[in-house]
């Protein structure tokens, strides 16, 4: 069941395309935007809302990076691991954080705090190395800010 | 045509295809995945790589796709030159990194386009050492088999599942090189066309699951020409047989019937061969219960009691052959030969028969259908009664938008970019049907009626197109409207279709049908006129001949006849059980030959095994009028043989003059061409026994075909002598004419170096067109020159809702409806259970929900069903699902009585 | 020099609002532009010699000129910002969108004025959160006061504007990709012909053009094309925004002179190599574009001279590579992100790139065989323009063609001494 708060948003974007089965992102956005991620049955629901096949709605899903449809924690960590910020210490970054939160690229904090995942080039690169924490950039980054920054986010 | 220059010299090709398929029809082995004759190219592989040169002075050219490359006057290209051999040799590599080379266990080995591909482009040597990416496979039903790991990403399937056939639920998954087809979730899929998947993919992912129970490679199959006989459509197929079973069916191209697709039912629908309840030997009542006996046994008593006895009658059949049911209409006499259709169908398909011959509208072939620009459904559900044409007007709606696409110089075989112009654009179609079809989705309006106001609506429009037609009194302003929109649109195309049929038992949606038709053609337009046929030879027996059920049962009950024979057909599927069962009360012999232990048969004094299409030979005449034959695969076990040589045993015994001089098929069907004068072109359905290519007949077998003296080794050492084919130029043999055989003999399509389905490209005359020589078949109807056709009347009267009773319509269901196909366990698998189909607003007056149970009062009987709610289905209008519910033979549409259980 | 696309950015890092950017001269353009014929843009634009910022370079003003206009041209036409910056070491976008987002709109109207469009789209990259933020606020404003919507500034014209975020993926940066995900779909390129100009956005006539590109419209507009060309030091007319990653002294972007040299930017703006380091190599454009060595460092930086050079201008944007990186690695890491996007359509991207990153993982490793190289060098042949369904592949290969051009004695250590000689 989608959210009165969820159906508005996606509805309100059906006048910006000629064809509703424009916004299959922009709606699984939505969703992910309230719930973190796209569970099947959020993706049935967005569907019908559609008047796509989930078949489709799927497809489209699994084509792009930014929608999630595993469980993630309460706040995502994707650190760049394209070119510049490989340049720059992107390696050590990583290193550093799988083992502050114990966990490899892809995995979920046991505590469902952190999920950590690689992200394309953020197109910050003059402030390499750089990574996102949910809406957040942040760039520059010192191995010792590190821990500074993830205490920001419970 | 253009002229274009291919390694060193000059050819004449048509300029309206890519050079793709010009090189394809030119007879080049150049290579492809991604291109599909009937899906067009998208570019995708980059497999048919060829090098293109400016001029005759460029000596470096650049590699192009040939599949993306249209033709043009002076174009240039190599599919020698070594960097394009190179090339294609490479994506053959890329392509088999990830595979898991899986030849020996893979059902497609032997018929597979990428073996094919693989050795026409010479890779050999394997340089990926790094782990192969691999997937989970899918359940996706009983009809096909899932094998991911061998896919090479060619995106045919969802192009044709999603552009093709409308589908929804088989996609893309992911990217890169981990694209994964198939459904969101293990499930059946929904298209009823999704069996061409089969085909359609050029490696082992999608199997034929049935073939998988028994499996055979292809080499090892002996095969023959056949036809469908699950519907009216007589779709073209192959058929093949190994150690005495039916094997397979797969497609056979004709390219003015079925093209390239077959629908499941007719792919699957074969396993009722190989059923537990086939009638393998001669049975004879004795002490009250059916025993077999020797065939000569059964011969000789038949003899004896057909001597001197005037009193013999014969009930033909819409599923037997044209020359079974001649043979049977000789032993009786024609006017003692009665058709075995219910009587309504009987009534209808004579109708229908009329309203072709009388013209001036023409019955259209498949393919005419497919490029028709305006189309009117009136009452036929066609996705469940004629799944292939549902399939064509699916593919019509598109000609419209294509004339646009034209104009913007968008090739028609550069498929995405054709689409991506199109959008939703989609040229008229209209359907008027009581229940919701598959095809609504691409509908321009539908209409949900009772069948005598579907019929009100097609005497409007005719009206609306001629005021001349009969005027339709009382209509609502909305049907006036919507007649006229139709009309419009029928008037402004310059191919219109009408569709329709005997689905609903209406004499009245028949003759709407036949107004608007005659009404376009007076306009001067190549007016279509497509009668869907409910059974295979439906429209054969018509022309045929022969009375209706209820005379037949009459002249039993009367005493006028006490001896009954019939051919492959159950009466229980035709009348009311109460009118068959006083049948069997008063016959004194009854004798049926048919293929399984029916209702009728197990009632039977005298039961004799008849071959099915698969053991037989003999002619079906489709809905469209055409006349093909199909060929005998393999000799069957035990007793079994073809009606007809039954019945022509039966009559020899019993002294009849008529059957001295026949022996084989030939002298039957030059007998029954000469029945009656539309049936004389069925000679020229195939050629004749007699008929050699140097000398040789045709091969059944493969040239690879093994084991054929390995598999009588246990009976006896010695190698049997081939069994004798007296009524076909083909043999049980791989023996005989290697090359390209007259399309009606093509018994499977092979190539040197083209082992897979592909191989059609070898036989056809043109890529996508006919087979050389012309396509299987002969239409025995066309519009005369001079018609005097005259109006059928309108009915007056709009359906009226009634209080306390509903009219029950008949609604089909393409897995279950059909008798023999509902006798393979994959269809039967698929085939809904008993229900009754309820408007929203008539579950509620009845307050039931989905699934709550109903009792319906149907010739005096109450059968308890359960409720399936169905939006869109008309007030008062009530669907029973046809060969589901034990009908008893109602002869819907009726009206009923329901109430809450 | 003349700033055009920079000169009014705030440098605390905030955005001009609508006043703020009027104030600056902002919308100028748009008067003025509504008082010509959409075909007296597209002049003024083709005269100014201003090319595609997005990679391609295709001259901007020819690929308006494409679009069917007047009376009998189908509608609804579409103009697309593509703001999908992804290319890595691409960072010029971003600074355009966050600072001055009224730019790009008032760009945008312009062009969409000349190609008659009636809708547009910014197709912006989904991990751009601030960019988005700001100019979903300029759009509003914007709206408030009639630059969008119906009758702008009462000249009849009309255009509805609206922001998309995309689902993440590089091949949206590519103009028929970009379409595809626009309406939905996957982001899987289409075939040209025929042109997005005739069959674009949901089959009807689309332009999509770079962010950069759109922001200078307007000022050609407004100051004429003469102007324009004058900024520049090349054939190419105008400024360019260029910028600089990896271990100099100062990474940046900076607005300077079409045509500026490698050279210039590398050491005056960025400062040169960090202490201790030195340079091997580069590449100009974005990960797509060929390695420039020492020699190369004082060709200019425009369409055609770094062609010339063997590599191509791409974003501008360029990353550097010192002494003490591993070029193998530098590779693999380039190959990995290219094998990862590729979209799985054509045959020779999708298996050709992940053989390459396998390879180079390998070699990486130590675990290189001779043979690697060869293979290597095969699939940079195999997936040479043309052979191709689209220009990902193409341009995946140019880093690594280039890198075993240049560095060849990197790979072979690798492989002879089976460990990276760097770690």
């Amino acid at each position: 069941m989608l959210s009165p708060e969820e159906r508005q948003e996606i509805e309100a974007e059906f006048a910006h395309y000629p064809d509703k089965r424009a916004l299959t992102i922009d709606a699984m956005k939505v969703v992910q935007k309230h719930r973190g991620w796209v569970s099947d049955e959020a993706l049935k629901d967005i569907a019908e809302l559609l008047e796509v096949s989930v078949d489709e709605l799927d497809s489209v899903a699994t084509f792009y990076n930014l929608i999630f449809r595993k469980p993630v924690g309460r706040h995502v960590i994707m650190v760049c691991d394209s070119i510049s910020c490989w340049i720059m210490g992107y390696e050590r970054l990583r290193d550093h954080l799988m083992k502050r939160l114990g966990v490899k690229m892809g995995e979920t904090t046991p505590d469902g705090r952190f999920t950590l995942l690689p992200i394309v080039c953020l197109g910050t690169c003059d402030h390499a190395p750089a990574m996102m924490i949910d809406n957040d950039l942040h760039r520059d980054i010192d191995t010792d800010k590190i821990d500074s920054i993830l205490e920001q986010y419970k | 045509m253009a002229k274009i220059w291919v390694d060193d010299k000059w050819y004449e090709v048509n300029p309206d295809q890519s050079l793709l398929q010009a090189c394809l029809g030119l007879g080049f082995d150049l290579p492809y995945f991604c291109w599909h004759p009937a899906l067009g190219s998208v570019g995708a592989c980059r497999q048919c790589a060829v090098k293109q040169f400016k001029d005759e002075n460029d000596t470096q050219g650049r590699l192009v796709m040939a599949c993306m490359t249209p033709v043009a006057e002076g174009t240039r290209i190599s599919i020698k030159d070594p960097d394009a051999v190179a090339f294609r040799a490479g994506v053959i590599e890329g392509l088999m990194m990830n595979h898991p080379h899986d030849c020996p266990v893979c059902d497609e080995g032997g018929q597979c386009h990428l073996q094919d591909m693989t050795v026409m482009t010479g890779h050999n040597y394997r340089r990926y050492r790094f782990k192969k990416r691999t997937f989970r496979n899918q359940y996706l039903g009983p009809l096909l088999n899932h094998e991911m790991n061998r896919c090479i990403q060619c995106y045919r399937c969802v192009r044709y599942y999603q552009d093709y056939v409308g589908g929804d639920d088989l996609q893309a998954f992911v990217l890169r090189n981990t694209v994964f087809f198939g459904r969101q979730e293990d499930g059946v899929l929904k298209s009823e066309f999704a069996g061409n998947l089969d085909e359609i993919c050029p490696t082992g992912v999608f199997t034929d699951k049935t073939v998988k129970a028994h499996y055979t490679r292809k080499w090892d199959l002996q095969m023959a020409p056949s036809v469908c006989v699950h519907c009216g459509v007589g779709c073209s197929t192959s058929a093949g047989e190994r150690y005495g079973t039916l094997r397979r069916i797969v497609n056979r191209y004709n390219g003015e019937v079925n093209g390239y697709f077959l629908c499941d039912r007719g792919r699957f629908g074969y396993e009722f061969v190989n059923s537990e309840q086939r009638v393998r030997q001669a049975f004879s009542r004795q002490d009250g219960r059916l025993k077999p006996l020797p065939k000569e046994k059964a011969v000789e008593q038949l003899r004896d009691i057909l001597k001197g006895n005037d009193r013999v009658i014969g009930i033909g059949s819409p599923r037997a052959s044209l020359e079974s049911n001649f043979a049977l209409r000789s032993l009786v006499g024609p006017d003692r030969f009665f058709n075995g259709m219910s009587d309504e169908t009987s009534r209808l398909v004579s109708l229908m028969a009329e309203i072709l011959l009388q013209g001036p509208a023409r019955s259209p072939s498949l393919r005419e259908i497919e490029q028709s620009d305006a189309v009117l459904v009136l009452g036929e559900d066609v996705n469940n009664v004629a799944p292939r044409i549902a399939l064509a007007l699916r593919q019509s709606v598109r000609q419209q938008p294509m004339e646009m696409t034209d104009k913007m110089k968008i090739p028609r075989w550069l498929d995405f970019a054709v689409r991506e112009a199109i959008q939703d654009q989609r040229g008229p179609l209209f359907i008027a049907t009581p229940a919701a079809t598959r095809l609504d989705d691409i509908a321009t309006a539908t209409y949900r009626a009772a069948p005598d106001d579907i019929a009100r609506l097609g005497f409007a429009v005719a009206h609306a197109l001629d005021y001349e037609a009969p005027v339709v009194p009382d209509l609502s302003s909305e049907v006036s409207a919507l007649a006229e929109q139709i009309a419009q649109a029928l008037k402004n195309a310059k191919r219109p279709l009408v569709v329709a049929g005997p689905s609903l038992n209406s004499e009245a949606v028949v003759h709407a049908a036949a107004n608007v038709a005659r009404a376009l053609s007076k306009d001067g337009k190549a007016a279509r006129l497509s009668f869907t046929m409910p059974e295979v030879n439906s429209l054969g027996l018509a022309l045929l001949g022969g009375g209706n059920l209820s005379a037949a049962f009459k002249a039993v009950e009367e005493g006028e006849a006490d001896t009954v024979f019939v051919l492959e057909n159950d009466l229980y599927r035709r009348a009311p059980a109460s009118a068959v069962d006083k049948l069997m009360q008063a016959v004194r012999h009854l004798i049926v030959l048919d293929h399984l232990m029916t209702p009728t048969a197990s009632k039977a004094e005298y039961v004799f095994p008849s071959g099915t299409f698969a053991e037989s030979d003999g002619t079906f005449v489709n809905n469209e009028g055409r006349a093909q034959r199909f060929f005998q695969v393999y000799v069957p076990k035990e007793d079994i043989q073809e009606s007809w040589r039954w019945l022509i045993e039966i009559m020899k015994a019993a002294g009849h003059p008529v059957a001295a001089s026949w022996n084989v098929l030939d002298d039957l069907v030059s007998a029954t061409a000469a029945a009656a004068p539309v049936l004389a072109g069925i000679t020229e359905a195939a050629p004749s026994a007699k008929f050699r290519i140097v000398g040789r007949k045709i091969p059944r077998e493969p040239l690879r075909y093994t084991g054929r003296t390995a598999m009588h080794a246990h009976i006896n050492v010695s190698e049997p002598k081939p069994p004798d084919d007296p009524d076909s130029p083909l043999a049980f043999s791989m023996e005989g004419y290697p090359g390209q055989p007259p399309s009606s003999l093509i018994p499977f399509f092979w190539s040197p170096g083209w082992n897979s389905i592909q191989s059609v490209n070898k036989f056809q005359s043109e890529i996508n067109g006919p087979l050389r020589g012309g396509d299987p078949g002969v239409r025995l109807i066309e519009p005369p020159q001079v018609s005097n056709w005259l109006y059928f009347s309108a009915p007056q009267k709009a359906f009226e809702v009634r209080p306390d009773e509903w009219l029950l319509v008949p609604l089909y269901h393409v897995f279950g409806s059909e008798e023999l196909s509902a006798q393979a366990p994959a269809i039967a698998q698929l085939a809904p259970g008993p229900y009754v189909a309820l408007s929203v607003t008539d579950a509620a007056r009845l307050q039931v929900n989905d699934g709550a149970q109903v009792e319906v009062k149907l010739n005096g009987n109450v059968q308890r069903l359960p409720v399936m709610v169905q939006q869109g289905l008309p007030t008062g209008v009530a669907g029973l699902p046809m060969g589901v519910v034990p009908l008893e033979g109602a002869g819907l549409p009726l009206w009923v009585r329901l109430s809450r259980s | 020099m003349e700033k055009v696309l920079t000169k009014d950015i705030p440098p605390d890092g905030s955005a001009l609002d609508i006043k703020a950017y009027e104030r600056a001269g902002g919308y100028q353009g748009v008067r003025k532009a509504l008082k010509m014929t959409p075909d007296e843009v597209i002049e003024v634009v083709k005269q100014s010699n201003l090319r595609g910022r997005g990679g391609a370079g295709f001259p901007t003003g020819l690929k308006w000129s494409f679009v069917p206009r007047g009376k009998d041209a189908p509608h609804p036409k579409y103009l697309c910002a593509n703001a999908d910056e992804m290319e890595p070491g691409t960072f010029k976008d971003r600074l355009l969108m966050e600072s001055t987002p009224h730019q790009l709109i008032e760009g945008m109207i312009c062009a969409a004025y000349a190609i008659e469009a009636d809708v547009a789209y910014i197709f912006l990259r989904g991990e751009y959160i601030l960019s988005a933020e700001r100019l979903r606020k300029a759009l509003a404003e914007a709206h408030a006061n009639n630059y969008l919507g119906k009758n702008i500034l009462g000249s009849g014209y009309n255009l509805e504007m609206h922001l998309h975020l995309s689902g993440g993926r590089y091949m949206c940066g590519e103009e028929t990709g970009l379409l595809n995900a626009l309406e939905g779909k996957r982001a899987n390129p289409r075939t040209k012909p025929p042109f997005p100009q005739v069959s674009g956005l949901f089959g009807k006539p689309t332009i999509v053009q770079n962010v950069e590109t759109l922001c200078n419209v307007h000022h050609i507009i407004n100051n004429g094309p003469e102007w324009f060309k004058s900024l520049s030091r090349s054939a190419d007319g105008g400024t360019k925004l260029y910028g600089a990653s990896g271990k100099v002294k100062r990474p940046g972007l900076w607005e300077l002179p079409m045509g500026t040299t490698i050279r210039e930017i590398l050491e005056e703006h960025a400062g040169g190599m960090r202490e201790g380091l030195r340079f091997r190599g580069l590449l100009p454009g974005g990960a797509s574009t060929d390695f420039l060595v020492e020699e190369h460092l004082d060709v200019k930086m425009d369409f055609t001279e770094v062609q010339k050079a063997g590599s191509r201008m791409g974003t501008g944007t360029m990353i550097v590579m010192d002494d003490r990186t591993c070029p193998v690695g530098f590779v693999k890491n380039l190959e990995h992100f290219f094998a990862q996007e590729s979209c799985g359509w054509c045959t020779p991207c999708w298996s050709g790139l992940s053989w390459a990153e396998k390879m180079l993982t390998a070699i990486e490793a130590g675990e290189g065989q001779e043979e690697d190289l060869e293979r290597l060098a095969y699939i940079c042949r195999f997936c040479a323009p043309g052979n191709t369904f689209c220009a990902l592949a193409p341009g995946a290969v140019e880093p690594l063609q280039s890198a075993l051009k240049y560095f060849r004695e990197d790979f072979e250590r690798h492989i002879r001494e089976k460990q990276c000689p760097w770690r």
